[in-house]
């Protein structure tokens, strides 16, 4: 038996991230149980990209708080080695018409909230990727600051930092079942320990709807495999991440010099699964070699799946629940977890250690889909 | 021989040196390391470090080779140029 403040289940890095700002706000006895190896899940599994040109105002302004962390988060965070921040921009193709004009309102929304976004022709593009198919698309949007960061560094300097301060981590270890006492969080019991505890912090990703039903609570998420490759490394040729939600693409050159690309699968049925595909390998070849013949010349060398962890507005909760005192989710981020993950930390420590909410993260609470309050849908994803 | 004159990953160049410090700072398992070092990340996949570094996990929690599970084998086997595999979808497309 263990006694603990507060249990996190998952070490991803919305658990990481958690886990390390409610220390870093004085919380002690903080216990992390993760069932596996280090970012075993959807963190170390992500295409390690990281943007702030969304269609919603609250996934703007999340992307932003998170962008200005990353910058900082090797000082702030003490990291002995580099979490690998680069920020070479995210270049969003146009390739038809509605989405030209989608994209136009879109820049406008993120500029009004400080996001240096911008729209460029054809031409204004090829000037920063050059070896874009200047034939597959008709416009495009671009954000110098937005960029690329190392899912297992950044896991690492969060990991090091919370350890720092005192968290307790636990891998290798599942949570199996969580006990109430009149609607109250009492006790968490896992493959190897039991925890008293009064609060729960349900940041299990792929599984976080699993572990709500552990408490009764039905949290409207679906998990859903998407699949990524990567190539061999060659010298720097390209330094944005190229993305088309038309053309369902997203690919990157990350520093160590491989290239990363990956899309979702139209045809992909809510499940666990993370298993590789050929048909994956066969529509990215297609689609890599008609938006960048030149990166199409690479081998590629490895293949995986991960979950997105879907909402039906496809923008986080994070948000307590009503219902189940003690119990707090971060989950739904549709896959985005990790570029939000510094801002799910700091919004999560709010929530917990009840102090007042900016405006915007009222928005990211669960009952937006009890009261049908849901503002905004976002578009602008693979 | 010096630690760090000895190449464990030659795809990542990581040397015997750098896979220690992994295991002192708490990584045991290959999965782990992979993440941290990149190993078994290269052109070879793992096919030449793995087992070395399977050996040094065993080495150092002092248990059988035999008991450090493997990493996780992904697709593909070998490199594959993706022209070579966008070709070859379109040909399957227009049977």
């Amino acid at each position: 038996m263990t006694k603990a403040e507060i249990v996190i289940i998952g070490a991803g890095i919305s658990g990481l991230s958690i886990a390390y700002n409610l220390a870093k706000a004085g919380m002690k006895n903080i216990h992390v149980i993760d069932k596996g190896y280090f970012t075993n899940g959807s963190t170390g599994r992500c295409g390690a990209g990281v943007r702030q040109q969304w269609a919603t105002k609250v996934n703007c302004i999340m992307a932003k708080k998170s962008i200005e962390f990353f910058a900082r988060a090797n000082k702030e965070l003490n990291y002995h080695k580099d979490i690998e921040f680069k920020q070479a921009g995210y270049l969003i193709l146009a390739t038809t018409k509605e989405e030209d004009l989608q994209f136009s309102k879109n820049i406008k929304l993120q500029n009004s909230l400080g996001i240096p976004s911008e729209k460029l022709t054809v031409e204004e593009a090829l000037e920063i990727v050059p070896h874009l198919n200047p034939k597959s698309f008709i416009s495009a949007t671009f954000c110098k600051t937005d960029g690329h960061v190392n899912p297992f560094l950044m896991s690492e300097a969060y990991f090091l930092a919370a350890k720092k301060l005192g968290v307790n981590f636990h891998f290798f270890e599942e949570v199996k079942s969580i006990e109430l006492i009149d609607n109250q969080i009492n006790k968490v019991i896992t493959s190897k320990d039991v925890y008293e505890t009064k609060k729960v912090v349900n940041a299990a990703g792929g599984y976080s709807k699993e572990v709500g039903l552990m408490v009764g609570v039905e949290i409207p998420v679906f998990s859903e495999n998407h699949e990524i490759l990567v190539t061999e490394r060659t010298s720097p040729i390209q330094g944005p991440m190229v993305m088309s939600f038309s053309k369902n693409i997203y690919c990157q050159q990350v520093p160590h010099g491989s290239f990363l690309a990956g899309r979702s699968n139209p045809k992909a049925l809510p499940s666990h699964d993370i298993s590789s595909s050929w048909e994956f390998l066969d529509e990215m070849a297609k689609t890599i070699s008609d938006i960048l013949p030149e990166v199409a010349k690479l081998r590629v060398i490895r293949t995986w799946g991960g979950s997105y962890n879907n909402s039906p507005d496809r923008q986080p909760i994070i948000s307590e629940i009503e219902s189940v005192k003690g119990f707090y989710v971060a989950c739904g981020f549709s896959g985005h977890g990790f570029m939000f993950a510094p801002i799910t930390g700091e919004l999560l420590t709010e929530i917990i250690m009840n102090k007042p909410l900016e405006d915007y993260a009222k928005d990211l609470h669960i009952n937006r889909f009890k009261e049908n309050t849901i503002t905004d849908y976002e578009h602008s994803v693979v | 021989m010096n630690n760090k004159d000895i190449i464990i990953c030659r795809c990542e160049d990581i040397s015997l040196a750098e896979v220690l410090e992994c295991l002192e700072a708490g990584y045991h398992t290959v999965e782990d390391i992979k993440r941290i070092l990149r190993v078994g990340m290269g052109p070879c996949q793992g096919q030449t470090c793995s087992h070395l570094i399977q050996a040094e996990i065993a080495k150092f929690l002092k248990i059988n080779k035999e008991e450090v599970k493997f990493q996780k084998t992904r697709p593909l086997i070998t490199g594959v140029v993706i022209e070579d595999i966008a070709k070859a979808a379109r040909e399957g497309d227009e049977k």
